[in-house]
């Protein structure tokens, strides 16, 4: 099952690297990885996309994560109301035939272009993943000669229906 | 300007180098004694150690490995964190062996590597090596010092850091730019740890749960791990065992937890423990583990471990929890907190008669068993011998391999931390210079080494310390000029190809310590062990003692790899 993991860690040398070794070594499937800063200096966010086969291994993930010297809080946001977002630049092949055509597209995706030359556009599309990835399919027929996502990152609606989201830090803490 | 005198004096002392804040630190931070050697990056942190009259003593040993293997064994038996300083580049990679011993153990180290200065960090300098890079999959945090205002904080950091909620090694690198630069002396070490707030006090509801599972529990049985001796509560584990008559299979690193041969001790479980721990822990309907992290030595096959048991997990480290094992009760606590909320309740417990009564009847019928020779001696029977000339109470460290386990299962321990193997790792070379550190934390105590006549040979250098630091360390040799363990495995699952596990030629270890200036003593006919044993023990001074016993001798019982519980071998003769 694929899982959404929000960590909250301080922001020390290697901190990167100490998590996604750790994560690396006890075979855990990593799709993705966003880090950012968070608005409190010195603490970033950590979002994480990870295929787990069960829960028992999801507990092993969290626990490990939330036993890291750095990591401050881990959160399961997969069944939680979220907020999840993506970016992608995209640089498709355009001629003076095309042109026309990708930007009427792309409008529909409220992307927009960044770049342009001669014989290629620069697209960049933020969404969840499926309208950047659904662009990203109906831009492939035309020649896509360069691409980059971000990997996701993701936030906890302010609003969350019946009962808010569990705090994997405490659960853990108290089994 | 004229400066008045008085201020300058002040000024002036107030200056001092990088090394001499670590200096203080260490003083600070209340280390007795360092484990060391010396090289080009760490020569202003040695400096400073002659410069400054420390109240810590250093001990040069003559391999790195013997430093931290060293520390290891003083920081088991002390309670108390093992320091170690090494060079850059060889001199801290000659540590990881140690270090990732330490993280499998659960051992508080504090290492300290030299770098290469900050200028030159990254392009591949003389005696350069990542540590950071390195030492981060195997130590419970590490650091490099970039700025010097840091180095107080770190050090204190690092401390807290190696000793609480569940030990283990923390790695400091410090650049030659840092321990040699001048600088102030004036900075906090103060340090806040979001991230890491180890929970000790266990959850009173789960605690409840426990005693009442006791409560309606026929087959109970308690597992006790390393991490009853870490957090000091034998004498509470004691009290809560006999309160509910809970009979108690222990853990190889955690013998002496529980006293071995007493009424309710089933002795050691796992691929060489006893048959009545084994399918005890097999047959029981509630396993309450605490402090042991269910590895797979001890489980054999997952599948047939405890099929029908309810299991209870006390840990400090909550990853341990439910990672090999499903747990129906899990508490995250430090052993002696949660034994003492255990003790609180009130003890109602099931009908045991039965089980108890099987328990001893499978111990009078199926216990630990050896053949006898004479000539050369059989390995057990001088395990026994060396129990009963030490009346039990020596501090014992090993090596790994066949001696190891016989040591583990015909030396009971009534007292904790007298007990120094290397288990999670397995580490050859870990037994003698453990020893070393063992005899530093308590001086005064008979400390034997039971060693391998392979592994002793993997970092026997350090008899040099042995003789410059006049410790008393007996060594007893177990000679079966053989890969003892690895022969066992070649016989026991391919068909006796003995490859490269038998030794042709072995060093004259009588000759070899003579040539430290020690004392060496040589027995091969089991009726001299008795006195043998008696001069080794009554020296003054250390002894290293070659025993030549039998070379066919294989560790029984066993599970063999794959196995479970129920299914070992060699249980009768
Ligand atoms: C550093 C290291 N290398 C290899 C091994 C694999 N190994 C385990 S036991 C053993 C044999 C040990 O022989 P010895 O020290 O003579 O002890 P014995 O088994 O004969 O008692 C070996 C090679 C190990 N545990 N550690
Ligand atoms: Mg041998």
């Amino acid at each position: 099952m694929k899982r959404i993991i929000i960590a909250t860690v301080q922001d020390r040398g290697g901190v990167l690297n100490r998590i996604t070794g750790m994560l690396n070594r006890r075979q855990f499937n990593i799709e993705s990885i966003s880090v950012g800063a968070s608005d409190v200096r010195g603490i970033s966010k950590m979002t994480f996309v990870v295929e787990v086969s069960d829960k028992q291994k999801l507990e092993q993930l969290t626990k490990q994560l939330n036993k890291q010297i750095d990591v401050i809080k881990v959160l399961d946001v997969t069944d939680k109301a979220i907020v999840t977002r993506e970016l992608a630049l995209v640089k498709v092949v355009a001629t003076n035939q095309t042109r026309a055509e990708i930007m009427t597209l792309i409008s529909a995706f409220r992307a927009d272009v960044i770049d342009i030359s001669k014989d290629s556009l620069t697209i960049q599309v933020t969404g969840k993943p499926e309208k950047v990835d659904a662009l990203i399919s109906l831009l492939r027929p035309y020649g896509i000669k360069d691409l980059t996502k971000t990997g996701l990152t993701a936030f906890p609606r302010g609003y969350q229906p019946e009962q808010g989201y569990s705090e994997l830090n405490s659960v853990s803490a108290h089994g | 300007m004229k400066v008045n005198a008085n201020q300058e004096v002040e000024v002036k002392s107030n200056l001092v180098t990088g090394s001499d804040l670590l200096v203080q630190a260490l003083e600070k931070a209340g280390v007795e004694v360092v484990f060391g050697y010396p090289g080009g990056a760490v020569l202003p942190i040695y400096d400073a150690l002659h410069r400054n009259d420390t109240s810590f003593k250093h001990v040069l040993s003559r391999h790195e490995q013997g430093s931290i293997h060293a520390a290891e064994g003083y920081a088991r038996v002390s309670g108390k964190p093992g320091v170690v300083i090494a060079t850059s580049g060889p001199g801290a990679t000659n540590l990881i062996t140690g270090i990732t011993d330490a993280m499998m153990d659960s051992i508080p180290l504090v290492v300290f590597t030299g770098q290469v200065a900050e200028q030159v960090i990254g392009t591949d300098a003389f005696q350069e090596a990542d540590m950071i890079g390195i030492t981060t999959p195997v130590t419970k945090y590490n650091y490099q010092v970039n700025n010097i205002a840091d180095l107080p904080r770190i050090v204190n950091e690092a401390f807290h850091i190696a000793t609480t909620g569940r030990p283990g090694p923390v790695v400091i690198d410090i650049p030659k730019s840092i321990s040699e630069t001048v600088t102030i002396n004036d900075y906090e070490d103060d340090f806040y740890l979001p991230g890491y707030q180890p929970t000790v006090y266990p959850n009173p509801m789960q605690i409840s749960k426990i005693t009442d599972e006791l409560s309606k529990a026929e087959r109970p049985v308690l597992l006790a791990g390393a991490g009853i001796l870490l957090s000091g509560a034998t004498e509470e584990l004691k009290q809560f065992v006999n309160n509910w008559e809970i009979p108690v299979v222990t853990t190889l690193l955690g013998l002496g937890s529980y006293p071995g041969g007493d009424n309710l001790s089933l002795g050691m479980g796992g691929m060489h423990g006893t048959y009545t721990a084994n399918t005890a822990i097999y047959e029981s309907d509630l396993l309450i583990n605490i402090g042991a992290r269910f590895d797979d030595r001890l489980t054999g096959n997952l599948q047939h471990f405890a099929p029908n048991a309810k299991v209870a997990h006390i840990d400090i480290d909550p990853a341990e929890i439910g990672k090999n094992v499903k747990t129906a009760i899990p508490i995250v606590a430090d052993a002696k907190q949660a034994l003492n909320v255990l003790l609180q309740q009130e003890v109602n417990r099931g009908d045991y008669t039965k089980w108890l009564d099987k328990l001893k009847g499978n111990q009078k019928k199926y216990p630990l068993w050896y053949d006898r020779g004479d000539n050369p001696i059989s390995p057990q029977w001088l395990i026994e011998q060396i129990h009963e000339k030490s009346n039990g109470e020596a501090v014992v460290t090993t090596d790994v391999g066949q001696h190891q386990m016989w040591a583990a299962q015909f030396y009971p321990f009534k007292n904790p931390d007298n007990w120094v193997t290397s288990g999670g790792l397995g580490t050859m070379g870990f037994g003698f210079p453990a020893a070393i550190g063992a005899q530093i934390a308590k001086p005064d105590h008979l400390v034997i080494s039971l060693v391998g006549d392979g592994g002793f040979q993997m970092t026997l250098q350090e008899l040099a310390i042995l003789k410059s630091q006049n410790l008393p360390v007996k060594v007893v040799i177990l000679n079966n000029d053989a890969l003892g363990m690895v022969r066992q495995w070649q016989e026991t699952f391919y068909e006796k190809r003995y490859s490269h596990s038998l030794f042709s030629e072995n060093p004259d270890f009588v000759k070899l310590a003579e040539s430290y200036g020690i004392k060496g003593m040589r027995v091969s006919d089991e009726k001299d062990v008795p006195e043998a044993l008696e001069e080794a023990f009554s020296y003054d001074g250390p002894v290293v003692i070659d025993c030549r016993i039998d070379r066919d001798t294989c560790v029984y019982p066993m599970i063999a790899p794959g196995k479970g519980m129920h299914e070992m071998i060699g249980v009768t003769k």
